[in-house]
């Protein structure tokens, strides 16, 4: 008969001093060189903070409209700060030279984007229909306290659409009720042509006049994902969306000349919008090209490698500055005469394309990553190329290359101030033109201060993001 | 869901015909002039040393290798360079590998429904009872909602097994299912497969485990250095091998 035998119970870890006193003993004095690091530290921040703080909080100059303020407090003997300088050119910093009465269009579309995106980017926060659907209210009353009716009624369509469409497009795309792959894809131009007229036609009766180019192009977007794409969920339509309807609306209500929105030329965009516009952009544009670009190089087909990889590697050897003087400069010379492009586009472009380059080594650093077991599994149940990329493969690749991604990310929104090397004014730039003025002379640190701390929050908001991003997924993430 | 398992007659129809492939690694020649059938509901054990080219062997039956010469027919459909073909291979066949490789980043739910929504496209709902009927059937229901890093290896590959069979498979390829399992999870795995051999499933397995083979096997089939040396019942294969390459080998994995 054998001993019955039982696993020791488990017992406590042994007990260090903890709280406060224990931390700072175990972080800032476990040896004698880390205590002299932290009396060191400590000393540089005594000598360094006080003044900074006396000069930028305490004796700073927060009041007041003119230059007068400042410079009477400066005779006082108080020199500190003047960030009334800010305060007065602040609208510049933000919008550059757009109208001022058309600053509003401005706000709304990047709350839209705000609004549109917080769905995708913090998905368990609003989980469920009833929540995205209260979500969708109240920032269509938010829309409607702030920007009036017709924004108001633009942002309920726009958030509330995602979820109308899985129940109504519950069925098989409609391509698939056609026989046969062509006779599909025919009725399907047939189809979004038919809509796009009638849509063309129905917004030119309705006396919209400019309005019928957006809004045509919007729905034949829209008859062209039914057709092709058919039974998707609410989270896909919302990428679709954002990728689609959001962009299309942003630049007509940024340019302008439709809805009897006058006309804004981008040479009036400037400060903050413009950092945001080619920062977000080239974020939205740069990935997806990184990823083909990152698929290429590893596709078994020679020319679309030899192809991938001479673009990624010629890119990497240029600096984004030439590639911008390029993009300014060089390209008109090709062109026909008659044939002109927007220089921000132009700009917006070879940032686009800059950015993917990189972003596709660092996607390529995550594909390698993935063991080839995966895109066996994958393959022997079935799985063609693009549909195991898309939903078994890249999921996994880009939850690996979060850190790098959003380096290159941060980078980039940083980089968006080379722009002012082809003239276009972003923040960093108007904070240099508001230097150059001759009412305000003088006051150069308050200006990069500025520049430099907007710049932070925006980074730092975005290195946060991506910390959130890797502990949602890693949660479920448990590679052996 | 499942077929009643016919009766083993000994002229099965044909259901996996390879005549006569080569195949090469640049110079290796690691499958020589092979040629054999499989039988529709037949249990084909493969084993052979290590780099006999058994895993290479199946893994050309989907197209997971190429083949350079000969031809391969699974179920009527020859496999070429066509990708429909393939395609068509790969809905018929289920594999399972040493590894597992179940998809990391999706539940074990998910992980059974992806491929009948999105190849299948058979709506979600359906696809869902048919991966719970599945887990029911590998006696792991409650790890529905688990992802595959929490399970241990045998829930893992039973897992996979359940992912297969989601997709209604004719064949089952195994490679080496049980190679990376502690003794003590082999079992487990093995139970799942000695009940899937019963419900008629045409299966093919490169395995060590000498014990499935004697009592699962129609038919088992010695390979080395990428040549079939033999193929017999199991009785006469393990009792009394043609070949001294045969006997050396199983005297090797069965006598420690």
């Amino acid at each position: 008969m054998p001993q019955t035998w039982q696993p020791k119970p488990p017992t406590p870890s042994p007990s260090y001093s903890t709280g406060w006193l224990g931390w700072a003993r175990k972080n800032l004095f476990s040896s004698p060189g880390n205590a002299l690091l932290t009396l060191l530290s400590l000393a540089v921040l005594l000598a360094t903070l006080p003044s900074m703080l006396r000069w930028g909080l305490w004796d700073a100059t927060w009041l007041g409209d003119s230059r007068k303020v400042c410079d009477s407090a400066a005779q006082d003997g108080s020199a500190g700060a003047c960030w009334v300088f800010i305060k007065v050119r602040l609208e510049v910093f933000l919008y550059g030279f757009y109208p001022e009465a058309q600053r509003w269009r401005v706000n709304f579309t990047l709350a839209l984007l705000g609004l549109a995106a917080l769905p995708i980017l913090a998905p368990t926060l609003l989980r469920g229909t009833l929540r995205q659907t209260l979500f969708a209210l109240a920032a269509a009353l938010l829309m409607l306290a702030t920007f009036g009716m017709p924004c108001a009624i633009f942002t309920a369509c726009y958030l509330l659409l995602p979820l109308a469409l899985p129940p109504l497009v519950r069925q098989r795309p409609f391509l698939e009720l056609f026989a046969g792959r062509l006779a599909g894809v025919s009725a399907g131009l047939f189809l979004t042509a038919l809509a796009a007229t009638l849509l063309y036609f129905a917004a030119g009766q309705a006396g919209g006049g400019g309005a019928a180019g957006p809004i045509a192009v919007t729905g034949a977007i829209l008859v062209v994902f039914l057709i092709f794409v058919g039974r998707l969920t609410a989270s896909a339509w919302r990428w679709i969306l954002l990728f689609t309807v959001y962009p299309l609306a942003g630049f007509f209500l940024l340019v302008g000349e439709v809805f009897g929105l006058p006309l804004v030329e981008t040479h009036f965009w400037g400060g903050l919008f413009l950092t945001l516009v080619v920062a977000g952009t080239g974020m939205a544009t740069a990935l997806p090209i990184g990823i083909l670009l990152a698929l290429g190089r590893r596709s078994t087909l020679p020319v679309i490698k030899t192809l991938c990889v001479f673009f990624i590697e010629f890119v990497r050897g240029v600096p984004l500055v030439s590639v911008l003087f390029m993009a300014s400069v060089m390209f008109p010379l090709f062109l026909p005469e008659n044939v002109t492009f927007d220089k921000l586009l132009r700009a917006l472009v070879g940032i686009a394309f800059f950015y993917a380059a990189y972003m596709a080594e660092v996607i390529r650093g995550g594909l390698q990553a993935i063991p080839k077991g995966q895109f066996e599994a994958a393959m022997a149940l079935g799985w063609p190329y693009w549909k195991m990329m898309a939903l078994i493969i890249m999921p996994q690749t880009l939850r690996l290359v979060i850190p790098g991604l959003a380096n290159n990310v941060l980078s980039l929104l940083k980089d968006t101030t080379l722009v002012a090397v082809i003239g276009l004014l972003d923040l960093l730039g108007v904070a240099k033109a508001s230097m150059a003025d001759t009412e305000w002379l003088g006051f150069t640190k308050e200006a990069y201060i500025f520049a430099a701390l907007v710049f932070w929050v925006f980074c730092f908001a975005i290195s946060r993001y991506s910390v959130y991003l890797e502990k949602t997924y890693h949660t479920s993430q448990h590679y052996n | 869901m499942t077929t009643p398992a016919p009766a083993a007659t000994t002229a099965r129809q044909a259901i996996i015909t390879i005549t006569g492939v080569n195949k090469w690694y640049n110079e290796f020649h690691v499958l020589k002039d092979i040629n054999l059938e499989v039988g529709r509901g037949e249990k084909l054990v493969i084993c052979g040393p290590s780099g006999s080219g058994k895993s290479t062997l199946i893994r050309c039956i989907n197209r997971l290798e190429v083949h350079q010469q000969g031809r391969i027919v699974v179920d009527g459909i020859e496999l070429t360079n066509d990708v429909k073909r393939i395609d068509q291979v790969r809905r018929e066949t289920g594999m399972l590998f040493q590894n597992f490789n179940l998809f990391p980043h999706l539940t074990v739910l998910e992980n059974l429904t992806l491929s009948p929504v999105w190849i299948r496209k058979m709506p979600l709902k359906e696809a869902q009872e048919l991966a719970f009927h599945y887990l029911e059937r590998v006696k792991i229901p409650d790890l529905a909602h688990k992802f595959p890093g929490q399970c241990s290896g045998g829930q893992q590959q039973r897992v996979a097994i359940a992912r297969c069979l989601c997709m209604n498979p004719k064949i089952m390829l195994f490679d080496e299912p049980t190679s990376a399992l502690d003794p003590e999870m082999i079992k487990e795995v093995l139970d799942v497969m000695i009940d899937l051999a019963s419900s008629g499933m045409t299966m093919l397995c490169v395995t060590h485990e000498m014990g499935f083979a004697r009592t699962v096997a129609d038919r088992v089939v010695f390979m080395d250095s990428g040549e079939i040396v033999e193929e017999n019942d199991p009785q006469t294969f393990f009792n009394h091998p043609k070949f001294d390459r045969t006997a050396a080998f199983l005297s090797q994995i069965l006598n420690h």
